[in-house]
């Protein structure tokens, strides 16, 4: 059972491109990151996506997820932020 | 679960509207480090901060990218030192070594500031708090990261008038010895009435004696993500406006409460408080006086700014008392003229004035902050001015503080600039008439009416 502090919101803000979904969802399933929700829409041209992803089996420490995330959005030419779900659940839910 | 509105509004505070945690700081007491040996006492104050506060910075920078928010400042409050080298201290330079010392903590641990230079004469001076205040300019002229207050009053115990008057010449001798440098000394020098015990905030923050053995106590921000809330509401009654604040309020301090959660964990020191208070920073949009702006004001001052300050104030602590866990230090808007552009913008076009400052104060956190005054200004009127601030403070029964910076050799439509997040600020006019004779009386203002509460 994986703890709350273990999820964490994934967000790809970007131009629209073939592949980004899938690029960035094999990184994290090589690295052992389960997808528990994806949602995603396209304004204007720009790709907008948010995944909540569970954690609790990665296989590597957070802030190099972080960074690998970043250089996997950066060859895509898009922004890929990773941040602990937390700071959304704090400030959105009572 | 989160949804992707949610996600992109708490991120689009961050990257847009300068939403920030402005400080995480751990308070330190200093207790145990009293010593007859002055030697022993900077060996042991060393040691023990360097000790408490050794991962503060890297927790800190962890904190801030796991979560995607920034943190600007990772600082340290002591017991005020006045205390801690009572016994070991025989003049004001045995003092600066202790200064000393805290300065070399702050550069070994890569903090910002460290807080607690400090003593609390509300009624009367010891010697020994003699010594640290006239101690005060030189210590802040020989070190960097220190920061000092004197708490010259409380509603319980009245005005120490005889620190009032000696603050005066401290904080013109402060201004003077760090001439050379923007009179940099008097920027960190305040002098408060009712100060907190657990207020995160420079310059004013200390440890107090009240407090536990370390604790972590967190400031946050967001002058910016309130005003671009009123922004979307903007020409709507009261009542919406008021609901826009407290809610947003509410966010900011939910950030707040996480961090201070985990800076406390990660640490394993106790969480002290949440300072619920909007503070604004030089950059463009994280400025106070804009909020007071988009409020439907001209300028910060114009007529309506009390009332404009004093509702922000309110609804900033309603939304977000229920957010925290435990709220205190000083907790409401700040209103620093150096460190908030739409302020500088005001004063510079003439609609901000020393006395409507003073108004504003009885509304808000806190009091005359970095307020640039003419450097031929007389100790005399500092301490004139230090006394009414005190006065609203004991009669309000609130915290209120005076950081003024006399120019030294320049005089109204100069500027000085202190850089960072002290930013700059032109000199304003202060009233010339003479309070010499009220000032020089011996003594204290007695305790008011209501503080004879038992």
């Amino acid at each position: 059972m994986s703890k709350n502090t273990d999820k964490a919101i994934v967000t790809v803000v970007g131009k629209d491109t073939v592949g980004i979904i899938a690029k960035t969802c094999t990184y994290l399933a090589e690295h052992k990151i389960n997808i528990l929700d994806i949602s995603q829409t396209i304004v204007q041209g720009y790709f907008n996506m948010m995944m909540i992803a569970d954690f609790s089996d990665v296989d590597q420490g957070f802030d190099k997820v972080q960074e690998e995330l970043a250089q996997v959005g950066k060859d895509l030419g898009v922004d890929i932020k990773c941040q602990k779900a937390e700071i959304f659940e704090m400030m959105h839910r009572i | 679960m989160i949804n992707v509105l949610e996600v992109n509004e708490t991120n689009k505070m961050v990257e847009h509207e300068n939403l920030d945690i402005r400080t995480i700081t751990i308070g330190i007491s200093l207790l145990d480090c009293m010593d007859s040996d002055l030697k022993k006492v900077n060996e042991k104050i060393y040691e023990k901060i360097t000790t408490v506060a050794k991962n503060l910075v890297p927790v800190g920078q962890e904190i801030e990218r796991e979560y995607g928010i920034p943190i600007v400042n990772k600082r340290i409050s002591v017991t005020p030192i006045a205390i801690v080298g009572s016994s070991a201290c025989k003049c004001p330079e045995d003092y600066v070594t202790i200064a000393h010392t805290l300065d070399r903590c702050a550069k070994e641990l890569g903090v910002n500031f460290i807080g607690g230079y400090s003593a609390i004469v509300s009624k009367g001076m010891t010697k020994y708090d003699e010594m640290l205040i006239r101690s005060i300019p030189q210590a802040l002229n020989e070190t960097e990261f220190i920061c000092s207050s004197v708490n010259v009053g409380s509603t319980k115990t009245g005005i120490n008038m005889d620190a009032v008057r000696l603050m005066g010449q401290i904080v013109k001798e402060t201004s003077e010895i760090t001439a050379d440098r923007d009179c940099i000394g008097a920027a960190k020098l305040v002098v408060l009435c009712n100060a907190p015990d657990d207020n995160p905030f420079m310059a004013g923050a200390f440890h107090g004696v009240s407090e536990s053995d370390a604790v972590i106590n967190v400031g946050i921000s967001g002058p910016g993500v309130v005003k671009t809330a009123l922004e979307n509401v903007h020409g709507e009654s009261f009542e919406v406006m008021c609901e826009t604040i407290k809610k947003t309020a509410f966010k900011i301090t939910r950030v707040g409460q996480l961090v201070a959660k985990k800076a406390s964990e990660m640490l394993d020191i106790p969480f002290g408080i949440i300072d619920l208070s909007l503070a604004p920073t030089p950059a463009i949009g994280d400025s106070v006086a804009d909020i007071l702006c988009e409020m439907g004001l001209e300028y910060a001052g114009a007529p309506g700014t009390t009332a404009a300050l004093a509702l922000l104030n309110d609804q900033v602590k309603k939304g977000g008392i229920m957010a925290s866990s435990s709220v205190g230090g000083l907790s409401g808007a700040f209103i620093p003229v150096s460190e908030d552009q739409g302020m500088i913008d005001a004063a510079n076009a003439g609609m901000l004035t020393i006395e409507k400052l003073e108004a504003m104060t009885c509304v808000c956190s806190v009091g005359l902050d970095m307020i640039v005054i003419p450097g031929d200004t007389s100790a005399e009127t500092i301490s004139g001015i230090i006394a009414d601030e005190a006065a609203l403070g004991m009669i309000n029964q609130k915290t209120t503080a005076c950081r003024l910076i006399p120019a030294v050799g320049k005089k109204v439509g100069d500027t000085l600039e202190f850089g960072g997040l002290l930013g700059h600020a032109p000199i304003m006019p202060v009233n010339t008439a003479k309070c010499d004779e009220f000032v020089s009386r011996a003594g204290r203002i007695p305790a008011p009416i209501h503080s004879f509460k038992n």
